[in-house]
């Protein structure tokens, strides 16, 4: 790919001929604030928060500005600053000032666009209006949809759309009372949507946000124990409990996409109902037992009943590691072939 | 899996995942791909959307015929007919592709004479879909390549399963849409495991690899290297298991982390001789209806609780870590069978981790011979990988196939109806399917409460023509009888099931489809015909 010179800020930068002008900062590790931007999607220029002045004239939106050779970027121009202010000042306007208790606090787009641009006071009461009465929709088990903190940067549409083809969400209404709405204004969970949780991942506030989430203490990368496509998955840890699940973006199979099991299917895990113990059956109950107990007389049994008496059903839930000791031990030890699993089911 | 070992030399998909989303044309027979391996289903979404012709075959109108150039929505277990009639169509067009027959195939001859059968007119008679739609699918799957087939239970899953999976075979090599990037022919496993399973010679058999038990020099090196000696006769596939149980003649099963109770076709024939066991140990993590019956349950670990790998539908060998520790006293499956071993005075099960076992699987598994736990830390391998410095192997079939000639053989065939059809008594055809937000028996996803509250009861899909004729209003509880059993669930009244048919999932205990299924087997891969039976339907 060929390369081109451009100059940010006073800055020379090297990029590649067909990217953005936000994407060239970002290679960079240059900061343009932007709030309708993803790496994941095309861009849209919708917010309007990543004005640039280019070449000393021209306002250019910098997510849908290619990079040509010799191109001079300000993003501190005093016009640029003006614009940007306005307009991130208008989308703060309605929005909730529950930031403390709010599931985005701390990894929200709009404290970082808000804090980079610098709102006062004075400029936030400016626009004033109150906070969109919009009902919370918490239909779906996994995630609610809250629309008094959408910033309408359609990330969440585009992601259904783009990403998964699915097509369950898009702007509904005009002007200031365009909101983010299923079919028929439905709740989430009565429309096609397939909780497969891509929108919650990438919304910049949380107007789409989890229910319940708990910031793990530690990530554990592992894969996915539900169907055979084998999606990486990070593994979030507190104490001894699985507290969330994230696509791991470095796997090569779903590059950090994940299904509703996947992603939210986790909580068997955890599950009071696990076994905990062995189990003997005694006068017709399952009883608790010891592994000493359990182990002697499965030996014993097993024992007698070697050779073609005796078989195996192994599992396609379990290690390769697993299977191969299974297989192992029914050929070697037991003395027979008689070893399958469920893999035709 | 045994019919594309014997056509193509090895039953695994033959491409990527990743390549699906490259291919110009796929074609997806009885894959119902968005609901059972939804981040898969992206790519051949995304195919679609940038302008990839995508076939879509199935009796149903699935979710994925959203995305769908053509659909063929043929008859359930008319794959055959479907399959070979577009293969007829292609070879009569001249659209052949002889130089790849001639150079990389065998059989072809006998083969073209099988193809006499599947005129269009007769392939539109028994698949009833309209043959100009037929012959439409087969110029461009064979003209718009490269073209990649995806198939999943839905084809394996008859009384002729290997017949349909040879078909596909035969469609992919008469157009040389095999041994390429984006083309080829992938079967997608169901179970997160399934495919190293059937890897680590978890079947009666081969040993790992694929290995034979049947040849002479298999079981010598087996032997030696476990230092024992190994019985030469194969063993018993799943089901005849079962019936050797019923039958008294195997009389102790170990079985780990499956759930026969609802899971096997004609499920209460399985209970029935569950029943009969003098021994049964259970070894799973939750007390499933099968653990239920057991004379010992035996606490496993999940796989969060675990180190490990596990092989993917493409092949590819993942590690799998510890997250958590095991509840209670529950131990990783391994660990398990190696004490049991232990007590019995076994020798050559004292590892100390699964890197250890791993050594020993990629020293007696030649496909695994380059796989160590260091090499797979960041990304897993594709095997075959046969030693440390081999790259892995995305696409199978480039050179040469891994059958002993190291061509790939066209399978000639004949149409063979489904074992038990639509009748009188039982008039309507029922065929099984899975629910995005459940999985299998629902031992691990029924306990999600949340995907519990998005899909908590099972329900029988019926077309509104076939629901009218009998009375039946949408969200109504009926009785559904095989000759085999009977179970009720509430009626989803849907244009996604064509009149005549109807259908169930498997993953709710309080409607156990398996009771009705039949349990007629593929004479080659020994799978149960658990996607066509008949059933009546009364108001419950």
């Amino acid at each position: 790919m060929s390369k081109v010179t451009i100059t940010i800020d006073g800055l020379q930068i090297s990029a590649d001929q067909g990217m953005t002008v936000l994407e060239a900062a970002q290679a960079n590790g240059l900061y343009i604030p932007n709030l309708c931007n993803h790496p994941d999607l095309k861009p849209a220029g919708l917010c309007r928060v990543c004005v640039v002045k280019m070449d000393d004239w021209k306002i250019a939106i910098s997510c849908k500005q290619p990079v040509k050779d010799g191109m001079v970027i300000s993003t501190e121009d005093p016009e640029v600053q003006q614009i940007r202010k306005n307009t991130v000042e208008l989308i703060v306007a309605d929005h909730p000032m529950t930031c403390l208790t709010c599931e985005a606090d701390g990894k929200c787009e709009l404290q970082r666009v808000a804090h980079y641009v610098g709102i006062t006071p004075e400029g936030l009461n400016r626009y004033r209006r109150k906070v969109r009465a919009i009902p919370i929709d918490r239909s779906n088990p996994f995630f609610d949809v809250d629309h008094s903190k959408c910033i309408l940067c359609g990330i969440c549409v585009r992601t259904c759309d783009e990403l998964q083809n699915i097509n369950a969400i898009d702007y509904a209404q005009r002007g200031v009372a365009s909101f983010i709405s299923t079919l028929g204004a439905k709740p989430i969970a009565d429309s096609r949507c397939e909780s497969c949780g891509e929108c919650v991942v990438r919304c910049p506030v949380a107007a789409l946000a989890p229910k319940g989430a708990q910031e793990p203490m530690r990530e554990v990368k592992s894969i996915c124990a539900y169907c055979g496509v084998g999606c990486g998955v990070m593994l979030g840890v507190r104490g001894q409990k699985v507290v969330s699940v994230q696509g791991d973006r470095d796997n090569p199979v779903n590059k950090g996409s994940l299904c509703v099991k996947g992603r939210f299917g986790y909580k068997f895990i955890n599950h009071p109902e696990r076994l905990k113990t062995p189990l003997i059956k005694k006068n017709g109950k399952l009883e608790e037992a010891t592994w000493d107990e359990a182990l002697e007389l499965v030996a014993d049994k097993f024992s007698k009943s070697k050779g073609d008496k005796f078989a195996a059903l192994a599992s396609a839930r379990i290690t390769n590691e697993d299977n191969y000791l299974i297989q192992k031990f029914t050929r070697a030890v037991m003395g027979t072939n008689n070893i399958d699993h469920c893999a035709r089911l | 899996m045994a019919g594309l070992a014997t056509s193509l030399g090895s039953g695994a998909m033959t491409n990527s995942i990743a390549e699906i989303s490259g291919a110009s044309t796929i074609f997806a027979i009885g894959t119902n791909t968005t609901q059972a391996h939804p981040v898969l289903a992206l790519q051949a979404k995304k195919a679609a959307r940038e302008g990839a012709n995508l076939i879509v075959a199935n009796p149903k109108e699935i979710d994925l015929c959203r995305h769908a150039t053509i659909h063929l929505q043929h008859r359930p277990g008319t794959d055959v007919a479907l399959v070979m009639g577009m293969i007829k169509v292609i070879v009569d067009a001249g659209l052949a592709d002889m130089d790849f027959i001639s150079s990389r195939c065998e059989n072809y001859d006998g083969f073209v004479d099988s193809l006499k059968e599947f005129d269009l007119a007769t392939a539109e008679k028994i698949t009833g879909v309209p043959g100009e739609l037929i012959s439409k699918a087969a110029k461009m799957y064979a003209g718009e390549g490269p073209s990649s087939i995806l198939y999943c239970m839905g084809i394996t899953q008859h009384c002729h399963g290997t017949d349909n999976v040879w078909s596909l075979s035969n469609l992919a090599l008469v157009t040389g849409n095999i041994g390429k990037a984006s083309a080829g022919v992938n079967p997608l496993r169901g179970q997160n495991n399934v495919q190293g399973s059937c890897d680590m010679g978890a079947l009666p058999d081969v040993y790992p690899g694929y290995q034979k038990v049947a040849k002479a020099e298999n079981k010598q090196k087996f032997e030696a290297a476990w230092g024992v000696s190994l019985s030469d006769k194969e063993g018993l596939t799943h089901s005849e298991i079962f019936d050797d149980i019923h039958d008294g003649e195997i009389t102790a099963l170990y079985l780990i982390g499956e759930n026969p109770y609802l899971s096997e076709a004609n499920a209460n024939h399985a209970i029935e001789s569950m029943n009969r066991l003098d021994f049964l140990v259970v070894q799973d993590i939750f007390l499933t209806e099968t653990a239920e019956l057991a004379d010992v349950v035996l606490p496993a670990s999940s796989f969060a609780e675990k180190d490990g790998t596990f092989s993917n539908t493409e092949r590819r060998i993942q590690r799998v870590r510890k997250a958590i520790d095991s509840p209670g006293e529950a131990k990783p499956d391994w660990r398990i069978v190696a004490d049991i071993a232990a007590e019995m005075g076994a020798e050559g099960f004292d590892f100390e981790d699964e890197a250890q076992i791993m050594a020993e699987i990629s020293s007696l598994t030649p496909s695994y011979g380059g796989i160590t736990y260091e090499r797979i830390e960041d990304v897993g391998l594709q095997w075959p990988c046969p030693t440390q410095d081999h790259p892995g192997t995305p696409t199978l079939h480039t050179e040469k196939f891994g059958t002993p000639s190291g061509k790939a053989r066209f399978m000639p065939l004949s149409f063979r109806d489904s074992a038990e059809l639509p009748d009188e008594e039982y008039p309507f055809l029922l065929t099984t399917d899975r629910s995005l937000f459940h999985y299998h028996t629902g031992s691990m996803t029924r306990r999600v409460d949340g995907l519990e509250q998005l899909d908590s009861e099972e329900f029988l899909k019926i077309n509104p023509k076939d629901a009218a004729s009998l009375g039946l209003e949408d969200n109504e509880m009926v009785q559904i009888a095989s000759r085999r059993g009977q179970t009720q669930a509430k009626t989803k009244v849907t244009k996604i099931c064509p009149p005549g048919l109807v259908s169930m999932t498997f993953h709710f205990a309080e409607s156990p489809t398996n009771v009705l299924t039949s349990p007629a087997l593929d004479p080659v891969a020994k799978i149960p015909e658990t996607k066509v039976c008949a059933v009546k339907l009364e108001k419950a």
